[in-house]
């Protein structure tokens, strides 16, 4: 596990579950000043292959350490150039994982909810385009790497 | 000049190599240059070859292919990111 951290911003990338309510109370702890908190769970979906009847049964995230937790840096001290905030944490996992596992977590705090709201979908968005994390899919047939998606670029590029 | 190449995902699978470290002659300036470069080595390599779909971050920052590249940079090609 590494992590970055500034005073209210932190990264974390590890192979090891967390604890949601932990996380979003964490953010507001101790802080009168926080009025809102925004959060996002990403989790593993059991899609169907396409044109087969079969599941994915499990993905395996690979990720380049070492630039994976500079790149969710960036994306949040972007984020804290655009929207007044007073907190933010980011976790994400890597390894192998099943359907209904939690794959990240993001949670922002902020004085209003329009702040947190707003940070909470560009810190995702920017994260899906700009974070080097990497899914491959179990399938009976193998391995199979998941291709990027046009729509994740499109929802990157609103923020532009 | 001596960099550290990184390959990642599929890219990885396929060449058969996380990393390498390359003595650079002097006509390879750029990312774009050191890309073409290791293309031109035929087979799985071509893989990195023009109007393929991949990426690269030169010291952990993703940039792109006319920037230039430095003694001892650590230099990684991968394909588009699937996180989240």
């Amino acid at each position: 596990m590494s992590e970055i951290q500034r005073q209210n911003d932190s990264v974390s990338v590890q192979e090891a579950d967390f604890d949601v309510g932990a996380e979003i109370a964490a953010l507001s702890a101790g802080r009168v000043e926080v009025g809102a908190v925004a959060s996002f769970v990403g989790l593993v979906r059991a899609d169907k292959l396409s044109g087969e009847g079969s599941e994915v049964s499990a993905m395996t995230l690979e990720h380049y350490p070492g630039m994976t937790e500079k790149s969710l840096d960036a994306i949040i001290a972007d984020a804290n150039g655009r929207w007044s905030l007073l907190g933010t944490r980011v976790i994400h996992r890597f390894g192998r994982l099943v359907p209904g596992e939690r794959i990240v977590f993001v949670g922002v705090a902020s004085s209003h909810r329009g702040d947190a709201f707003a940070a909470c979908e560009f810190i995702m968005d920017y994260l899906k385009t700009r974070a080097p994390f990497w899914k491959k899919e179990d399938t009976p047939e193998g391995g199979r790497w998941v291709d990027a998606r046009e729509a994740d670029d499109e929802a990157a590029s609103r923020w532009d | 000049m001596s960099v550290k190449v990184l390959y990642f995902a599929s890219l990885r699978e396929t060449l058969g190599y996380s990393h390498e470290t390359l003595t650079l002659s002097a006509d390879i300036a750029t990312l774009g240059d050191l890309r073409a470069h290791l293309a031109h080595r035929g087979g799985v390599w071509e893989a990195l070859g023009e109007g393929r779909n991949v990426r690269a971050a030169i010291n952990q920052e993703m940039v792109g292919a006319d920037v230039a590249v430095a003694d001892r940079d650590e230099i990684a090609f991968f394909p588009p990111v699937t996180g989240g």
